[in-house]
């Protein structure tokens, strides 16, 4: 079983209402030092298995042609590959997975 | 997992009392599982069960001649209203999920409402709100605002059923705890009515929509708390809305009904599958089994106990005819919806679940239904009452710049405009709205017929904080007022009642006071209660909420294409302003007292309900003579803001007016700002206004000529004391109409 | 003349363009569930407004992959008049039919009032009643109607005359103040090269009945009544 996390954002140059909010609310917390907020959206897919560069080609499909509009907005994304089956179901252990995930790639 | 034992310290985790477990022992003959226990705790709270407000909710008139279905048969009492048509209509809360999370807490509200009005076979055609906040200056109350404002928004809007009217108040009373009051009317052929009552032995109990899970579990309880600090860290007792499934159960519950199919349907809702099941066997005199490992879930490892208690939203449970499950399955799965068997009907009177085969709970559906306790609360005059009667005016000096004050009340965020608010609403949707929200009622023509519904939603808790009977009687009596005002018949009625803690004597008091007002009321205009809701524990740190009965009020509109209904703004140049009514010295509970002096105090206005019913009959009698132009109620606020908004409150850039006032007897405060009930400001031409005179003096209501409608000021004169306001009429709209914007960009 | 209302599930516009189809134009109408893969009969194809599929993800961003669009497609090929109204113009945006894509407003909350809108191309089907530059009043009711395309596509709808409505003060002038949403030049509505699709953020057939106190939208039906 493989996790793939795909984040997608506004392109660049192409406003963004929402982020200017969310960096004017953070300017009324005090939080002054940001200089540019952009929201975006972060979408978890499962995925039967397949090989990397296969898998890759397939989640990159998705976002060209459902997940993202090319139009307005840019995507990324990064695959996981998992070995123990006993928390797939449960999405609050998955995230919680990520995190580690996160803070392990940062070291 | 292995079940806890049944201890005191558990019984009372439920929110269960010594002799309401004694009465559990009773009813089942031993001691109850688990699950049982929570399925009690959650079918026995006052949210579902009503069992302080029962007794005195007997007091509301809930027959009269065009009543067919009377309040707490069903989900929502049906009103006849010609052509085989019916209206349902009713009135929810969503108090506390809203003032801990304040978008899905008001999107849920407004979901909820909606399945208890298309589960009984109507088509929802309008929503109405009604909102209380504390004051906008506190960062809290403005994030509520947006929040609230955006989940309703968000709800009603994906659902395509137009809100057309509700309306805001913001006071210190609510600060903490927010009232989210959302009301749904629907309509439906008279032969169409879907009932709620199980029957028919053997056949099948379905399940429809979204799957089971842990969210809201144990909301109706948290929904009978008051609200305290650890509230904010109850935020997953809060459920997520999903207004695209709950579209997909409206069409496809409709087009299920009219193949003759459900037998009975209900609602999911507080308390989930446990109150549903138990609901719908005791109406019906049977008894319901269900397998509850065949709910479909969200989540893995739960509990038959959680899965019982849930309250994930968008979830029915219908009874359909043997032999039909492939019609009915057909039809869901065109809808996208998940359908699944999971019992049946018997006829042993009990709601039995199973596990695996096993019986995890097995109770008799009445005892659930009709017999929980019901309580008989003290009550008590509230001590605060002593003094805030004594209110004297002699003490209260008179102001001196009434331009300025006129400002400042028209920029109070509770007399503002709310266009900020209803531009989120989408309230042209099913194109029947004819007036939008922003004049007295709301009115929704009916396709197909030459009616049109007349819909308002009214309350003012300041009012019933000082007398709870005299504002009952007020909130009623106004609601019907904007009805009239709009050419319409008023109908009945469905009432919200947001009271504190009912344990507490003098909050029981001012809850009995209340309804023994409103009833009354409802008695003279023969408007019968056709349902609601009662909200208690409306309490936050700082203490209770204003009482605050909330009216939710439909009238009829018969001949649309004779007479098109009134709406409140002024509408040509030359017109005749005049007064419908009597202005007394009443300044307890105005606004102007409270926005001006600081003080919540006296008496609310004294209606006259004989009166109050006299002018009424005398405006819709002048209304159907086809001589009126506007009608607007005057209310919060008194004379002066009555008569700006009628300048100021239609599409486009307003009317002016010349308006000259003269009585000498009233303190010009009371005569400009002083909220007597029992009047309404109406326009017409000249020429009418014999013929006008004439049915006023048939009834006996004074009537008074203030003035004429023209040029591009808004002119106020006193002769007598030298008085004079003289605004630009854009000037005066852009006050009003932006205040609450100004308020949010703080 | 007969038209054919496509009803994607959380379409909830479909009974009120139905309505003004049958009742106010007095023609034939017919639903059409997004689940078809046959259009044979119509002469005019109508997307209409609502959340089809909840507005998840983006507007219009499932809807587009229903069966029924790929038929749309076919008939839009072939020259036959195809109206997208709301949420139906966000679904031609992603389908492609249209080009550019909606953002959210630009104050991040749904809008419902009465706009006023300038007529920019009086000449293609759906407009032929209109003349140029006249100012019409109508609903919108939208949360993402700010129209975004990139500049080389801006000036080709531009040269093209595919902007078909533009936001605009009641007496015609097409200011910022008057633009509800953001748009990229005030635009409320293009259509494609041919003139035979065309997509608009107002509601016309919120604005086509007396008692409802505007008629605007008529102009819009009527005009596709000349065709034939």
């Amino acid at each position: 079983m493989a996790r793939a996390k795909v984040y997608v954002t506004l392109k660049a140059g192409i406003l963004d209402p929402q982020g200017k909010a969310v960096k004017g609310g953070l300017e009324a917390l005090g939080f002054s030092e940001v200089e540019d907020v952009r929201v975006g959206k972060y979408i978890e897919l499962r995925v039967a298995d397949g090989s990397e560069e296969n898998l890759k080609a397939r989640i990159d499909e998705m976002c060209q042609r459902l997940l993202a509009n090319p139009v307005i907005e840019d995507f990324l994304s990064e695959i996981v590959q998992e070995a123990s089956s006993e928390e797939d179901s449960d999405p609050s252990k998955f995230r919680r997975k990520l995190d580690l995930d996160h803070k392990i790639n940062r070291k | 997992m292995q079940e806890p034992p049944i201890t005191p310290e558990l019984v009372a985790r439920h929110g269960l009392t010594e002799e309401e477990y004694d009465r559990i022992l009773k009813a089942l003959g031993r001691e109850p599982t688990f699950t049982e226990l929570g399925i009690f705790s959650a079918s026995w709270n006052e949210h579902c069960s009503y069992k302080s407000s029962k007794p005195v909710l007997k007091l509301f008139p809930t027959s009269g001649e065009d009543i067919l279905i009377e309040a707490g048969e069903e989900n929502a009492g049906v009103v006849d209203i010609g052509d085989g048509l019916v209206v349902c209509f009713k009135v929810e809360s969503h108090n506390h999920p809203s003032a801990v999370e304040p978008f899905q807490g008001a999107a849920t509200g407004v979901g909820g409402i909606l399945r208890d009005i298309f589960t009984m076979g109507a088509r929802p055609i309008a929503l109405l709100d009604s909102l209380r906040f504390g004051p906008l200056t506190e960062p809290r109350n403005r994030y509520l605002l947006h929040g609230v404002v955006s989940g309703i928004s968000f709800y009603g809007n994906c659902m395509g059923v137009p809100t057309v009217g509700g309306e805001v108040y913001f006071d210190e009373a609510y600060q903490g705890n927010p009232l989210v009051n959302v009301l749904c009317v629907g309509i439906a052929r008279r032969k169409e009515i879907v009932r709620a009552r199980a029957s028919g032995t053997g056949n099948p109990v379905y399940y429809v929509g979204s799957a089971t899970g842990r969210d809201g579990l144990g909301g109706a309880s948290f929904a009978s708390r008051e609200l305290t600090e650890e509230s904010e860290r109850d935020r997953p007792a809060v459920q997520v809305g999903d207004p695209f499934t709950e579209k997909l159960l409206l069409e496809a519950c409709l087009e299920l009904f009219k193949t003759g199919h459900v037998v009975a349907i209900q609602d999911m809702g507080a308390a989930g599958l446990t109150c549903s099941t138990a609901e719908m066997a005791a109406r019906g005199g049977c008894g319901i089994e269900i397998d509850v490992e065949k709910v479909p879930r969200r989540e893995p490892g739960m509990i038959p106990y959680e899965v019982l208690l849930s309250e994930s939203q968008e979830r029915m449970l219908l009874v359909i005819q043997r032999g039909r499950e492939e019609a009915v399955e057909t039809i869901l799965r065109r809808w996208d919806l998940h359908a699944v068997a999971i019992g049946r009907v018997t006829d042993d009177g009990l709601v039995r679940v199973k596990d695996c085969g096993r019986v995890v709970a097995e109770i008799p559906a009445r005892a659930l239904v009709d017999e929980a306790p019901v309580y008989v609360r003290e009550e008590r005059e509230p001590p605060y009452l002593r003094e805030t009667r004594n209110l004297d005016l002699r003490c209260l000096e008179e102001p001196q710049d009434y331009q300025g004050i006129l400002i400042r009340l028209l920029s109070s965020p509770t007399l503002a405009s709310k266009q900020w608010v209803f531009r989120q609403y989408d309230h042209m949707v099913r194109t029947n709205t004819v007036v939008l929200p922003g004049s007295d009622a709301g009115v929704v023509r009916i396709k197909g017929t030459d009616k049109a519904l007349a819909l308002t939603i009214d309350g003012n808790g300041r009012y019933s904080y000082l007398d709870p009977y005299e504002g009952g009687k007020i909130a009623v009596a106004e609601a019907a007022r904007n009805l009239v005002c709009s050419g319409a018949r008023p109908l009945a009625i469905t009432n919200c009642l947001n009271f504190g803690n009912p344990e507490k004597p003098e909050i029981f008091w001012q809850f009995r006071r209340c309804v023994e007002g409103m009833a009354e009321a409802c008695r003279r205009f023969n408007t019968p209660v056709t349902g609601g809701n009662v909200s208690f524990y409306n309490e936050g740190p700082e203490g209770a909420v204003y009482p605050t009965p909330v009216v939710g009020m439909v009238g009829l509109i018969e001949e649309l294409g004779r007479m098109a209904p009134i709406t409140a703004w002024f509408k040509n140049e030359g017109d005749l302003i005049i007064l419908l009514g009597e202005t007394q010295e009443a300044l307890g509970g105005s606004e102007y007292l409270k926005e001006i002096h600081g003080r919540v105090a006296g008496l609310p206005p004294q209606l006259d309900l004989e009166r109050e019913a006299s002018l009424q009959q005398a405006c819709l009698e002048a209304i159907r003579a086809g001589i009126i132009h506007s009608a607007h109620d005057c209310s919060e606020g008194g004379l002066a803001i009555a008569l700006a908004e009628c300048c100021i409150c239609g599409p486009g850039h307003g009317r002016g007016a010349h308006i000259d006032l003269f009585a000498p007897e009233i303190r010009t405060d009371a005569l400009l700002f002083g909220e007597s009930p029992s009047r309404i400001v109406l326009s017409l031409e000249a020429q009418h206004l014999p013929q006008l005179k004439g049915i006023a003096e048939g009834r006996g209501i004074p009537l008074s000529l203030l003035g004429q409608v023209g040029g591009d000021h808004f002119s106020l004169e006193m002769s007598a004391s030298g008085l004079y306001i003289h605004l630009p009429i854009s000037e005066l709209k852009g006050i009003w109409s932006g205040a609450i914007e100004r308020c949010l960009r703080i | 003349m007969k038209f054919g209302v496509i009803v994607f599930p959380g379409s909830n516009c479909d009974h009120d363009c139905y309505h003004v189809i049958r009742h106010v134009m007095g023609m034939p109408v017919e639903f059409v569930w997004h689940k078809e893969t046959h259009l044979s009969g119509f002469d005019c194809l109508i997307l209409p407004g609502g959340f089809s599929y909840g507005d998840y993800l983006r507007t219009g961003a499932i809807a587009r992959f229903s069966p029924v669009m790929r038929a749309v497609e076919d008939f839009a090929e072939a020259g036959g008049p195809v109206l997208g109204i709301c949420n139906g113009f966000q679904i031609l945006l992603e389908a492609g039919l249209l080009p550019g894509a909606m953002l959210r407003n630009r104050s991040l909350s749904f809008i419902c009032q009465d706009v006023y809108l300038c007529l920019e191309n009086p000449h293609i089907p759906f407009t032929l009643l209109g003349h140029s530059s006249q100012v019409l009043r109508m609903p919108i009711a939208h949360g993402e109607g700010n129209y975004y395309a990139d500049p080389q596509t801006l000036a080709e709808l531009e040269a093209n005359g595919q902007v078909v409505f533009r936001y605009c003060t009641a007496e015609g002038e097409k200011t910022d103040g008057a633009n509800p949403n953001g748009s990229l030049h005030h635009i409320a509505g293009i259509c494609n090269r041919e003139g035979n699709v065309l997509g608009i953020m107002p509601h016309p057939e919120r604005c086509c009945e007396g008692i409802l106190g505007n008629e605007d939208g008529k102009l819009i039906f009527e005009s596709i009544l000349l065709t034939r």
